[in-house]
């Protein structure tokens, strides 16, 4: 029997619940529709259009390819950095390993911007290595590498890395080969779900970006606090509305793998 | 190859990445906000020079009550959506973590869409009051920008730990005769607890060091990262900017810290 109170109790939640949802997606939609919008003041009645979207590619085109290149260049290096270092950190256990994971993770508790402060400190001599995206790129590796790391490790203490290593080794494989072949192959979700984060991640890093850019090495969130305040509002708009574009297929694919875990997990 | 040398090697990267862009841009951080015209007394200007301290008030304040409201919000729609199965709550679910990965300078622009110039709310109370309301520049839009991005995160780790929750010792209180509230109260509330306290912090973390909602919004909002930034390019007051961004980063450590040791588990904030 459900009583007229629960029912109260439960419509007041979902009321709640839902209000809290449009505050959360409502100015999202709304930036949608002005990107596509002949006029915003006027309302979607003055026409759609896709002209400011094309002049968002005409503006910031090599922001957006900029953003994919770090962010990929971020991806590669941290699988390079980031799995032998999991595995390394996992098999060694100890206070060492503790201390390590510790000091790798503090990037996600240090601004950004005190990074990047740093990072200008240091070699902002070196005006080759300034002047690149690579500096940017260097940032973005710091910020998402203990991502990758705690995804891959995570894996690794769900499943009996131990094991699988030692009767590798016992058929007479070297480290090399088992890392390879062994390892590498058992980490896979925690590989994928630690490199959709990571391009997820750089794709919208502001924070460091925007204090280690110089004006030819603008990424696509440099460009939108750019457009943000120097362009009209239907450009802005269109301007965010292709990094949704961009974004939303990530957070989707995340979500499913997500999902696809916890199945698993429930399983189990 | 020895297996140890072979552990040794994968460790070699990491070593270097993490020494050449993180450790060593952090210590000369810190020894250039040590030498100023302040000296190292630029870190101690932090608290006790008027401009400074109240920016941290300001900053610090503004922290705590996004934390608290977040938490708020976070706890009543998690605990409802994990405790009521209904047509569409997938899909609301999925409303209230999308905004996970919005980069801060996306959320300051939401917040414009709402309560901008142009804004929704302006266009909604315009008829209704007769005025525009436009607050998006004001410190109530950057407090609605960090509400924008704590919710979201907050709302996960609520959600995770009421899925976690023992329902048979809400069954033996309810046997025992406690009504909703006491159940609430006596029961959950408690357990939630390790939550609240890991997603308070990321939620206080994340809003310290918030730059890019900031950067978008605050025209003349005095919050520590936004001074930090003026300190670097306009005033080129490098030393101070420097010694702002160790105490920034120190208070925003700090507190993950303190959360875990009293949580347990690991916390971290990002964005």
């Amino acid at each position: 029997m459900i009583s007229i109170r629960d029912r109260l109790i439960f419509t007041g939640q979902l009321l709640f619940t839902l209000l809290v949802a449009a505050f959360l997606i409502v100015p999202a939609i709304l930036s949608m529709l002005a990107g596509v919008t002949v006029n915003y003041f006027q309302g979607i009645r003055s026409g759609v259009t896709l002209q400011w979207v094309i002049q968002v590619w005409e503006l910031y085109a090599d922001t957006i390819a900029r953003s994919f290149v770090i962010a990929l260049s971020a991806l590669t290096v941290t699988l390079i950095v980031g799995i032998p270092a999991a595995y390394a950190l996992h098999v060694r256990g100890g206070r060492l390993s503790r201390v390590v994971e510790e000091i790798i993770t503090l990037p996600l508790a240090v601004p950004g911007l005190a990074i990047a402060l740093g990072l200008l400190l240091t070699y902002g001599g070196f005006s080759d290595f300034r002047r690149s995206w690579l500096l940017i790129l260097a940032g973005h590796v710091v910020f998402t590498l203990p991502f990758m790391v705690r995804s891959v490790m995570a894996v690794f203490a769900a499943i009996d890395v131990k094991t699988l290593d030692e009767s590798a080794s016992s058929l007479g494989a070297s480290p090399w080969r088992r890392f390879l072949d062994v390892i590498v192959p058992n980490a896979r979700p925690g590989i994928l779900a630690g490199s959709l984060m990571v391009v997820t991640l750089s794709l919208g890093e502001f924070n460091l970006t925007w204090m280690l850019h110089t004006p030819l090495t603008k990424t696509l969130p440099v460009g939108l606090a750019d457009s943000y305040a120097s362009m009209r509002l239907e450009v802005a708009s269109a301007y965010t509305l292709v990094f949704f574009v961009m974004i939303i297929p990530l957070l989707v694919a995340m979500q499913i793998f997500a999902d696809h875990k916890r199945r698993q997990g429930a399983g189990r | 190859m020895p297996f140890n040398t072979f552990i040794r090697l994968c460790l070699l990267p990491l070593a270097m990445v993490v020494v050449a862009f993180f450790l060593l841009p952090m210590v000369r951080l810190v020894i250039v906000g040590g030498s100023g015209d302040l000296g190292v007394g630029a870190y101690a200007a932090i608290l006790f020079e008027p401009r400074f301290r109240a920016t941290l008030i300001n900053t610090v304040m503004l922290a705590v009550a996004t934390t608290a409201s977040s938490l708020l919000i976070a706890t009543v729609a998690g605990l409802f959506l994990q405790r009521h199965r209904f047509p569409g709550r997938a899909l609301l679910v999925a409303m209230l973590t999308f905004p996970l990965a919005f980069p801060g300078v996306v959320v300051g622009f939401m917040i414009i869409l709402l309560a901008g110039r142009q804004g929704l709310i302006g266009s909604i109370t315009l008829p209704l009051f007769g005025e525009k309301w436009v607050f998006a520049y004001s410190i109530q839009g950057l407090f609605l920008g960090y509400l924008y991005f704590s919710i979201p995160r907050v709302i996960l780790t609520i959600m995770a730990a009421v899925e976690k929750l023992d329902l048979s010792l809400e069954e033996a209180a309810r046997a025992l005769g406690a009504g909703p509230w006491a159940v609430h109260r006596d029961v959950i509330l408690p357990a939630l607890r390790p939550a609240f306290v890991a997603s308070g912090a990321i939620a206080f973390a994340t809003a310290m060091g918030a730059f890019g909602t900031a950067f978008t919004l605050a025209t003349n909002i005095n919050v520590l990262p936004m001074l930090i930034y003026t300190e670097f390019t306009l005033s080129a007051n490098i030393a101070m900017a420097a010694a702002l961004s160790v105490g920034l980063g120190l208070v925003a450590w700090a507190a993950l810290a303190l959360a875990r040791s009293f949580s347990g588990g690991t916390v971290a904030a990002a964005g």
